[in-house]
């Protein structure tokens, strides 16, 4: 399916959002996750089901003032 | 030293993490300067790039509390769902709330601010706001389940110090018994001094550490300006007057002339 990550358009195969970040190659790292503008908690990720055109944000730690 | 939601912290200066030269660089300004706590935030991050991950490593080696920020935000929904990736990313429910106004001045807006720091005290919170002098907002705020204000000294990155002195001596004798930090505008540790001097807890800064030419030297710098701006404080200072008055004494003085 269709989404977009981080405002960029990709494919992707997975169907739910665990899946879809290890295949998007974040397994493992520190991340925190959106979809369509809803903070979706890591251990909901795994039964989150993504659908085609949906938006994910994927945010790191990062310098802040 | 200051308690922020029942946390006794180290030091009165808060440092960012944000625009030092260098990993090296950004360590040695934490340890010469002995801050109390870091802020950080959250950007988005490409699979595989690992700059997370890296950054928390280093961030976590400080041994410091983190304050992660909801900079950049411009409305109530984007800093409360920012929020909760801070919360999760970061392990704290503390968090630095800024809902901007205006992208030019960075001026904090007062009726989101209000709106999102409710909502997120209720949600379990421990909100930092990002606000300014103004004394009806900082009651809202308290209201709102606050226990700390962040009042500005000047806009975030001008390094113009405190901007309205009587607004903030105002803001503090309005509520003197919670915590109050200077956030943002400080350039110089005068200014830091100042503010302490005027009976403020602590302040927060980063762009005057992190674009100074020797980032290290100035962390030190704001650390004893602050020191001495709290040691005058609690030493009571003598009140200013308009008129000349000998500090020698005048009994005794010779007829020379």
């Amino acid at each position: 399916m269709r989404i977009t990550l981080n405002g960029e358009p990709r494919e992707i195969v997975a169907e739910t959002l665990g899946p879809a970040l290890d295949e998007l190659g974040y397994g493992g790292a520190r991340v925190a996750t959106a979809v369509n503008e809803t903070f979706v908690p890591a251990p909901a990720r795994a039964g989150h089901a993504l659908r085609d055109g949906d938006r994910i944000e994927v945010l790191a730690p990062r310098q802040g003032g | 030293m200051p308690e922020f939601y029942g946390t006794h912290v180290a030091s009165r200066l808060m440092l960012g993490t944000a625009q030092y030269p260098s990993p090296r660089v950004l360590e040695d300004a934490f340890r010469r300067s002995g801050a109390g706590i870091a802020t950080v935030s959250l950007r988005r991050e490409a699979g595989g790039e690992g700059a997370g991950t890296a950054f928390w490593e280093m961030i976590r080696a400080l041994g410091l509390p983190v304050l992660p920020n909801t900079a950049g935000c411009h409305s109530v929904r984007e800093a409360v769902t920012t929020a909760h990736m801070a919360r999760e990313l970061f392990d704290t429910d503390w968090i630095k709330l800024e809902v901007i106004g205006h992208a030019d001045t960075l001026q904090p807006d007062p009726f989101g601010l209000v709106e999102a720091a409710r909502i997120l005290t209720e949600d379990g919170f421990r909100v930092f706001p990002y606000t300014t002098e103004d004394g009806v907002l900082g009651g809202r705020l308290l209201e709102a389940g606050c226990e700390v204000l962040m009042p500005w000294g000047a806009p975030i990155g001008t390094g113009r110090g405190l901007n309205n002195v009587y607004g903030l001596r105002t803001l503090r004798a309005q509520f003197p018994d919670v915590p109050m930090v200077i956030d943002a505008g400080l350039g110089l540790p005068s200014h830091a001094a100042q503010a302490m001097e005027l009976g403020f807890d602590a302040v927060l800064l980063n762009t005057a550490v992190a674009r100074a030419g020797d980032p290290a030297a100035m962390a030190e710098g704001f650390a004893r300006a602050l020191e001495a701006g709290r040691l005058a404080r609690e030493a009571d200072p003598m009140e200013p007057r308009d008129m000349a008055a000998p500090s020698t004494p005048v009994l005794g003085l010779a007829v020379l002339g």
